[in-house]
């Protein structure tokens, strides 16, 4: 796939720490077309937040390279937004003036009017019009991390990391979120990595769900979702979905050494 | 403001001040044990000009001693809070520092730069008063959660960007903390300077002629004076938080 946006080969990480070296992936490696959104699902500490780290340029991989737009990523870029399973809001701003963070940081050609447009519009996709000129303790937690969503998006980013952004939400508030995503990708296309623990989100936002191993992580199982339209919340309880799921979840279970790969099983 | 927000403290403290007076009065205290709300109101008028002069020299000095802790206090807790090392190394020696009784280090600097009273006390009202600053800041600082910074640093802003727009305006509710607890400490560090130290500035040399001129309503109304000062420059703190920091402060829904 010569055409990937995101392009992970081979990396491989360890943490040092007192014990010895720590490796958290060994040899993984994914790519993501432009316009693609990959869910990277996989046991808890297998190493998903230090790919995003990785991706964002945020740390250097040990051995392998990553790859954004042609480029190899040896430090952050503007091209990147990211938001975490802590919205992470700035509660001395307003949350418009929070989503606008990034553009004083990055170079935008915008001017100031249409920044604050685009703000504006951003915020009404995600259903927050009229909390501009609030504060983020105002807010929930759900429209809090609709905000924060707001501020990845912003400066038009290439690739957007999500780091389990839904994980602290109760089960509505996620659902509703999960549609809102589809909304914010129908009119600001973008290309995606999600982390997640939640096997319905990943088949349902992403086109492609890539199970990770237990630690030290590699990739193990990579299953891809056709998507013909905005799916609703329907589509979760079809027996395709069901299948989907019962593989997934067998996947994790494998990843977690609860149950033995196909191989070994004989 | 509202009326009930003036009105509470004022009846409080009528009702603080009727206790004294009814505590000396049943007790029968004559006024060398303990004086009363009542004796006050004569000390005050006989000696007004002293209490505006030394009140004045008491306050200034207070208050350059406490832009000095702010200044030190602030420096020293960015270096600790950015720096694990520095952090480490700087700790024990702040608090073995803050655990010496100011009113020991006194008779020392008084030795070491004698006659310079204006500087002897604001030295002292800044060193008793710069520790919790510094705790607070390098606190707030190294308790930074790393998502703040991710979010900066992965679209490339430096360190001091990152500084500026987030992690300083975070620390201001802890500083704003510290600082409270720092005013009341600079006057007990200018008094603790001026009544030790025999050259007549300042309200602790006005409670000290009270004490040899065995004036004691004087006394009693000098500490008065400074609860006074105290509490106005307390809130002037508090002002200057709800300016600067009053985002923090949850409204009440």
């Amino acid at each position: 796939m010569g055409e990937a946006l995101i392009d992970i080969k081979g990396v491989t990480h360890a943490y040092a720490t007192e014990a010895g070296p720590l490796p958290v992936l060994d040899n993984l490696n994914i790519s993501v077309p432009e316009g693609g959104f990959v869910a990277v699902v996989g046991p808890s500490g297998c190493g998903k937040s230090t790919l995003t780290r990785l991706i964002a340029g945020l740390m250097k991989p040990d051995t392998g390279e990553v790859w954004l737009h042609g480029e190899r990523v040896k430090s952050p870029r503007s091209t990147v937004g990211m938001a975490f399973q802590n919205p992470v809001l700035l509660e001395w701003r307003t949350i418009l003036k929070n989503v606008m963070l990034p553009l004083e940081i990055v170079s935008t050609p915008m001017s100031k009017r249409e920044q604050e447009e685009r703000a504006r519009h951003l915020l009404e996709l995600v259903g927050l019009k009229g909390f501009e000129d609030k504060r983020p303790s105002e807010l929930s937690g759900g429209m809090r991390q609709r905000a924060s969503l707001c501020r990845s998006l912003i400066h038009k980013p290439e690739v957007l990391i999500l780091d389990e952004p839904f994980g602290a939400l109760d089960a509505f508030t996620r659902e509703d979120l999960w549609q809102t995503m589809h909304r914010l990708k129908a009119e600001e296309p973008f290309t995606g990595v999600l982390i997640t623990h939640d096997l319905r989100e990943s088949i349902f936002l992403a086109d492609q769900v890539v199970v990770l191993s237990g630690r030290p992580a590699t990739t193990q199982y990579v299953m891809d979702i056709p998507r013909e339209g905005i799916p609703t919340l329907d589509d979760l309880y079809t027996p395709e979905a069901a299948d989907r799921l019962n593989i997934l979840r067998h996947q994790i279970e494998i990843a977690q050494g609860r149950a033995p790969a196909e191989e070994a099983a004989e | 403001m509202s009326f009930r927000k003036v009105a509470v403290p004022l009846v409080a403290m009528v009702i603080f001040l009727a206790l004294w007076e009814l505590l000396v009065w049943a007790n029968g205290w004559p006024n060398y044990i303990m004086a009363s709300p009542s004796d006050l109101p004569a000390a005050y008028s006989r000696f007004w000009e002293l209490f505006l002069v030394m009140g004045w020299q008491t306050l200034w000095r207070t208050v350059v001693g406490l832009l000095l802790a702010i200044a030190f206090g602030v420096l020293i807790g960015m270096i600790m809070g950015f720096s694990r090392t520095m952090r480490d190394a700087l700790y024990p020696l702040l608090v073995g520092f803050n655990a010496i009784p100011k009113a020991t280090v006194v008779p020392i600097v008084a030795l070491l730069f004698v006659g310079a009273h204006d500087f002897n006390t604001i030295l002292i009202a800044f060193m008793i008063s710069f520790f919790p600053i510094a705790v607070s800041v390098s606190i707030g600082l190294s308790t930074l959660e790393p998502e703040y910074r991710d979010i900066l640093r992965s679209l490339g802003a430096s360190q001091s960007t990152i500084f500026w727009k987030i992690a300083l305006p975070k620390t201001l509710p802890e500083f704003f903390g510290a600082l409270k607890v720092a005013v009341t400490l600079a006057f007990i560090g200018t008094n603790l300077m001026e009544i030790v130290s025999p050259h007549g500035r300042g309200l602790g040399a006005l409670f000290d002629s009270g004490k040899t001129n065995s004036d004691y309503p004087l006394m009693f109304a000098v500490l008065i004076a400074l609860a006074f000062l105290g509490i106005v420059l307390y809130y002037v703190v508090v002002a200057l938080e709800k300016v600067f920091a009053g985002w923090a402060e949850r409204q009440p829904t």
